[in-house]
Formats: structure tokens, C-alpha cells, sequence
């Protein structure tokens, strides 16, 4: 044992091994440095894909060419959604939160297979590079869309098979790692951590992991076989050679709803975290927690045909997916009463993760309630490919998951970096964020209802009110952005030194050190009869 | 390769290492799934024209090439079992029988295509495009995206039992520690079984 706590010392931050500097992280196999790998190659093309997406709504400022054409505005919204999708939202929490948290939440001293996880992270950075060469060589940057609809995907002169393959990169990359967690969590946990004692971000993990696992494979195949189409002309998309290229729409969205369920689900565990510390209570329902993770990743895969409602689809299976749809509103809106309840009676502790976890049940409710009325039948038609559908995408996937990361990462922060962030200004920068996105996104509800549709880059003047409200609502978003991450970086580099449990969490994460060691734990900890993730 | 930039990890779990194995093949058996799911759409759509198409296929080196993986998913099983006894040549000795079993199915596959190839059947080929049905181009275009995806699973088990058999022999995998073979071989048996579902799908059902 001694020999262990002298290797140990060192915290991962400092630690020199065989390789120094930057070879020294990205050759790394230790869990903590691969999820700061993740966390800083995502907030890169996070930033360009919220350059992007600011240059949309400028775009959009005005009726008819404000900065660019319609083609350009085809390829900006494609070039969004591949690296918002495919960089930022699916690999997300559990690339960065998952990779740097779950071995330590379940007391171990690294994930399963290390040397797999940086093989991921790998693939990760290769998919990009393949995405980002679509842009930069060949005939010109991917339009379709990020859905790569056939026939469209493999009829168009753009550059598309770098974007496809580079997609598939990104899916193969995002399967090691759910498989990854999978065998972590089956096999790694320390002594005393049963299932029914597991922290409730390892359990969306866990359910994510198997969506991973399971769903990915079906979008890989799919763009092979785009990409095969392109080179060879198989024909099996095609309806010139007999093909349908509505079966590709069912084989894409029946990995892409599960998708959505990859993005939020460990959104949600983040959320199950930080409610509970900052209530200082027992989290309010934990198997019911548990059980709506379990059942929104299974449901998550049967109602994929919601968003093929207008593609051509016999009434009886509309019927199906959209009472699927209904049912599986079920236990998200389970966990929300949860967290609420367990908010009831406990000692509150207003600070910058509790203001984000807050305001992500907000923006949850509306993009969760909106989603209904995209679920239903008669509805749906009226809304389709409307700025509808934009504004509750966003409210789901930007005010879920993208909420729920800021949430984690102003509460985590600490535990990562050893110091703390200046807590006024991460409050400013919350509530700058904040206005902005319900000014950017709640017009765009209204919008849609009126008829505006989506993926145009003009639009009739009758709309321009409300493309005005929310264009201006982007700037104070990005305002907002930019307060975030000085602050962060900056306190990254200069803040005061943190404690080893600044918020009073009960979680095996917060009996570490801050930064945690190289090993994270000197001896595999051991948990007794009473001893439980949220006993407070 | 074992020594990372900070403590060496000596951690071998063969349990674990099993379970991941096999949630790997999960996800392989969904990638085939989604083809399988196409084919069975095309030919409920297309049965005539799959029934015709289908004739063009040689049964003959199709069975051989199923007896061939059948017995070399045999022989990989019982290098499992030589390595576990402790006996090394033999292990090697069975494994090598399976890398070679695998080769000779490619090699047959070669020309299998080979003379498709001759004969103008390709996918997007004048030939094809011009003189067969639409749903005789789409059995087509599913013959060579499926086997050809298998064949390339063939090639990867292939390199994955040489890896192995290298470290047999370099003593790194051995009783105590045989994970790696066994996981060769659950890989291999995959690898096997979806063609035992490829094989009456595009030869036998006709």
C-alpha cells in the first residue's frame, strides 16, 4: 500500500509521466485527462458552432440577403447541426463529465479499458478532422442538412463523403465509450456500491451507454451505405434503381430519436446531482429516478416515426408512434417532479449550479410541453419544418442538455481544476445566458405557428418582428457565452483554491482531493450498511 | 505498448474483458440487423425479381464456403480449449488451421465475385442497370454490400487470430490469462454465424 500513496501524490493535473507537455494528455490513459481532452476539443467546436449559428440569425436579421446567399445558408445550417449533433451534444456529458466522474463516483481508479477510452477520444478528434476537410477541400461544403436525407445526400455535387464518413467516425467513437462505461459499471464498482446505492448520473449513464451501444451501430450502417450509394450506386436509396429513400429516413431516425435520449439522459443525471446538494435532502424518489431512466431508454426506441409524420406513413403506424411519443413524455415528466419535490423542504443553497439546474427545469417544461404538440398527429402537420420545431429542438437540446452542462460544470469545476470560479460573474453570465435564450428561441415558437419555415434563409416581411427579437436575443446569449468562459478560464488559472467539498455533496467524488490524485482513490474506498449517495 | 505515461495499469479482468466482448458483438449484430431489415423490405417488395437474381448464385462454393467457416469456428473453439489445458503448439496449431480456413473463404469469395465482375454484375454496372429488373439490381446491390461487409469482418477476425497467436507465442496469452483468444474466438463465431444467415438468404431461398 505504501508504494501506492507515494505514486499517488501527485495530482493528475501535475503528474510528469513518460511523455511531458502536450504528449503527456494526449497520450494519456487516465480517465480524468481524457475527459479534460474531451472537454476542451468540444468547447472548440462548440464556439464554431455557435459562430455559426450567430451568423444565422444574422442572416435572418433582415428579409432576403442580409450576410449571404441561400446556398451559403444551406451549407451553415448543415455545417451547424453535423457539429452541434455529431461533436457537442452526443458525446456531450458523458465524454466529459462520464469520462472525469464515473470511475471515481463508483470508487474505482479508472475506467474498464483505458486504453480503449483513448482510442475513442481519437476516433473523436479523426471525425472531426474528416467533417472539418469536407469543409475546407473538394466541391463545396455538405447542404443537405444534418440528416443526410437520401436522395438528396448522394445526388448533390457538395462534399459529402468526408461529412458521412466522418459522422460514422464519430458514431464508432461514441459506441467504445458507452461500451466502455457499460463493462465500468458492471465490473468496477468498489466494495458496498450496490445498484441500488449507485449515484444517479451513473445511472443515466448506464442507460446511455446501452443506447450508445445499441442505436449507434444502425446510423453507421446507414451512412455506409450513403456513402456507397455515392461511390458505386448501389441503389438501395435510390428510387431509380427501386430503392426508397423513405427507408432511409426510418433507419436514420431510428438511431437520431435515440440520440436525443443520449443527449439529455445524463443531462438529467447531472441535474439528479446538483438538486440534491443544493437542497441539502435525500434526493425525492431515487428508484422512480431510476426506473424513468431505464424506461425512457427503452420507449426511447419505438417512437422514432414521429418525425416521418408527413414522409408518407400508413395511419395505423402514426397511431403507434405517436402514442408512443405520449407515453414516453411519461417518465421525463416524472423525474421533473422529482426534482422539484425533493426542493420541498430542504435547506436551499443559492449558488451558479443551482441557478443553472433551476432554470434547466424551466426551458425542460417548454421544449418537453412543445414536444407534445409536436406528437400529435393533427398538429404536427400544421407545424412541420416550421421555426416550431427549431424552437423546441433547441429548447430541448440547448436548454436541456446545453443548460445541464453549464449546470455541471460550474458544479463540478472545483473538483476538476482545484479552484474556484468567481461566483458573481457566473452568476452574471448565467442570467445574460438566460435572457438571451428565451429571447433567441421563445420567438421562433410564435414564428412557426404563423408559417415561418425552417431552413430558408428569407422569409415573408410579415415575420420580421419576431426575427428581429430573436437575432438580438443571440447577441445577448453569446454576451452571456463570453462571461461564462472568461470567467471559467480564467479562474481555471488564478482562482482561490477549492476545498475538497465546497458544496457539502455526499457523492465519492467529493472525498477525494481537489484536483483528485493520479489514482484518485489510495485505498478502493468501501461502503458500509448506511452509507448512500444523497444520506444527508 | 502496456506502459501508458503514468503508473502501469496491471489490471486484468477476463470477466470483464468477456462482457465487453460480447456487448461489442451486440452492436455488430445491430449493423447486420439494419441490412438484414432492408433485405427482408426488398424482397416482400421484389420477391419475383429476388427469386430470379437469386438464381445467378453459385450454391456450390456458397456450401463450401459455409463448411469452411463451420469448421474453423470448430477449430477455434478447441485452441480455446489446447490453450486452457496449457498445450501451445496445439493451440497454435488450431488457430493456424483457422487463419487458413479464413483465407481459403476469401479466396473462394475472390472469385466468386471475380466472375460476377466478368459477367457485367456490379453495382452501378451498364450491364446490370440496363438488362436486370429493379429488384434484381437491389438483390444485387444487397449481395455485395452484405458479403462484402462480411468479408471485411472475415479479414478483421482474421488480423484479431494473428494478433492473438503472436502473443500466444509470445507467452503474453496462456492459461491464466487467455481472454484475448477467447474473445478472438466469440468474434469469429460471430463472424461465422451471420453468414450462416447470409448464406440461405441470398443461395438457398430462391
Amino acid at each position: 500500500m505504501n508504494s501506492t500513496s507515494i505514486e499517488n501524490v501527485a495530482n493528475y493535473l501535475k503528474y510528469k509521466g513518460k511523455y511531458k507537455g502536450l504528449l503527456g494528455w494526449i497520450f494519456s490513459t487516465d480517465h480524468k485527462r481524457i475527459g479534460l481532452l474531451y472537454l476542451y476539443s468540444m468547447a472548440t467546436m462548440f464556439s464554431v458552432g455557435v459562430l455559426l449559428g450567430l451568423a444565422m440569425k444574422l442572416e435572418l436579421l433582415a428579409p432576403g440577403k442580409t450576410i449571404m446567399d441561400a446556398q451559403s445558408y444551406n451549407a451553415t445550417f448543415t455545417v451547424h447541426g453535423v457539429i452541434m449533433i455529431f461533436m457537442v451534444v452526443v458525446p456531450g456529458l458523458p465524454a466529459v463529465f462520464g469520462n472525469f466522474l464515473l470511475p471515481i463516483m463508483i470508487g474505482a481508479k479508472d475506467v474498464a479499458f483505458p486504453k480503449l477510452n483513448l482510442l475513442s477520444w481519437w476516433l473523436y478528434v479523426a471525425g472531426v478532422f474528416l467533417v472539418l476537410a469536407a469543409l475546407l477541400f473538394g466541391p463545396g461544403t455538405p447542404d443537405t442538412g444534418w440528416t443526410f436525407y437520401a436522395p438528396y445526400s448522394f445526388k448533390t455535387g457538395t462534399n459529402m463523403l468526408p461529412a458521412v464518413f466522418g459522422a460514422f467516425v464519430l458514431g464508432f467513437s461514441s459506441i467504445l465509450t458507452g461500451l466502455n462505461f457499460l463493462v465500468t459499471i458492471h465490473r468496477l464498482r468498489c466494495p458496498g456500491l450496490k445498484w441500488s446505492k449507485l449515484p444517479l448520473f451513473v445511472w443515466t449513464l448506464y442507460g446511455t451507454a446501452w443506447i450508445q451501444l445499441l442505436a449507434t451501430p444502425v446510423v453507421g450502417i446507414t451512412l455506409v451505405l450513403i456513402a456507397l450509394e455515392r461511390l458505386f450506386g448501389v441503389g438501395i436509396f435510390d428510387p431509380a434503381m427501386g430503392g426508397d429513400p423513405i427507408l432511409y429516413q426510418h433507419l436514420f431516425w431510428i438511431y437520431s430519436h435515440p440520440a436525443v435520449y443520449i443527449m439529455i439522459l445524463p443531462a438529467m443525471g447531472a441535474i439528479s446531482e446538483i438538486i440534491p446538494t443544493f437542497s441539502q435532502k435525500h434526493i425525492f424518489g431515487y428508484k422512480a429516478l431510476i426506473a424513468s431512466t431505464m424506461a425512457i431508454a427503452f420507449v426511447g426506441y419505438l417512437v422514432w416515426g414521429h418525425h416521418m409524420f408527413t414522409a408518407g406513413m400508413s395511419g395505423t403506424a402514426q397511431y403507434y408512434f405517436s402514442l408512443l411519443t405520449f407515453i414516453v413524455a411519461i417518465p421525463s415528466a416524472i423525474k421533473v417532479f422529482n426534482w422539484i419535490s425533493t426542493m420541498y423542504k430542504g435547506s436551499i443553497n443559492l449558488q451558479t449550479p443551482f441557478y443553472w439546474a433551476a432554470s434547466f427545469i424551466f426551458v425542460f417544461l417548454i421544449g418537453g410541453l412543445s414536444g407534445l404538440v409536436l406528437g400529435a398527429l393533427a398538429a404536427n402537420i400544421y407545424v412541420h419544418d416550421t421555426a416550431f420545431v427549431v424552437a423546441h429542438f433547441h429548447y430541448i437540446v440547448f436548454g436541456g442538455t446545453g443548460f445541464a452542462f453549464f449546470a455541471a460544470i460550474h458544479y463540478w469545476f472545483p473538483k476538476i481544476f482545484g479552484r474556484m470560479y468567481d461566483k458573481a460573474w457566473a452568476n452574471t453570465g448565467w442570467i445574460v445566458f438566460f435572457i438571451g435564450f428565451l429571447t433567441l428561441y421563445s420567438p421562433m415558437f410564435y414564428l412557426g405557428m404563423m408559417g415561418m419555415p425552417r431552413r430558408y434563409y428569407d422569409y415573408l416581411q410579415e415575420f420580421h418582428g419576431g426575427n428581429i427579437l430573436s437575432t438580438i436575443g443571440s447577441w445577448v446569449l453569446v454576451t452571456g457565452f463570453i462571461i461564462i468562459i472568461v470567467n471559467l478560464v480564467r479562474s481555471a488559472r488564478i482562482g482561490p483554491k477549492a476545498e475538497m467539498n465546497p458544496w457539502n455533496g455526499k457523492t465519492l467524488e467529493w472525498t477525494v482531493p481537489s484536483p483528485p490524485p493520479l489514482e484518485n482513490f489510495d485505498e478502493i474506498p468501501e461502503l458500509g450498511e448506511n452509507d448512500g449517495p444523497y444520506n444527508y | 505498448m502496456e506502459k501508458t505515461n503514468h503508473v502501469v495499469h496491471d489490471h486484468y479482468d477476463a470477466e470483464g474483458s468477456k462482457i465487453g466482448m460480447w456487448f461489442f458483438i451486440f452492436t455488430e449484430l445491430l449493423l447486420f440487423g439494419v441490412l438484414f431489415v432492408i433485405y427482408s423490405v426488398y424482397r416482400y417488395m421484389n420477391s419475383d425479381a429476388f427469386h430470379l437474381a437469386a438464381l445467378e448464385l453459385d450454391t456450390f462454393i456458397g456450401a463450401v464456403n459455409t463448411i469452411i467457416l463451420l469448421v474453423s469456428s470448430m477449430t477455434i473453439a478447441m485452441s480455446t480449449t489446447a490453450l486452457q489445458k496449457g498445450n501451445k503448439p496445439f493451440t497454435l496449431l488450431l488457430s493456424g488451421i483457422t487463419l487458413l480456413l479464413g483465407i481459403v473463404f476469401l479466396v473462394n469469395k475472390y472469385f466468386e465475385w471475380g466472375a460476377k465482375f466478368d459477367h457485367g454484375i456490379y453495382p452501378g454496372s451498364a450491364h446490370l442497370t440496363e438488362t436486370f429488373s429493379q429488384g434484381e439490381i437491389l438483390f444485387f446491390g444487397l449481395y455485395f454490400i452484405m458479403t462484402g461487409l462480411h468479408a471485411l469482418h472475415i479479414i478483421i477476425g482474421l488480423v484479431l487470430i494473428s494478433v492473438t497467436m503472436w502473443k500466444i507465442n509470445s507467452g503474453k496469452v496462456h492459461a491464466e490469462r487467455a481472454a484475448l483468444l477467447e474473445n478472438s474466438g466469440l468474434y469469429w463465431h460471430l463472424v461465422d454465424i451471420i453468414w450462416i444467415f447470409l448464406f440461405p438468404l441470398f443461395y438457398l431461398i430462391t
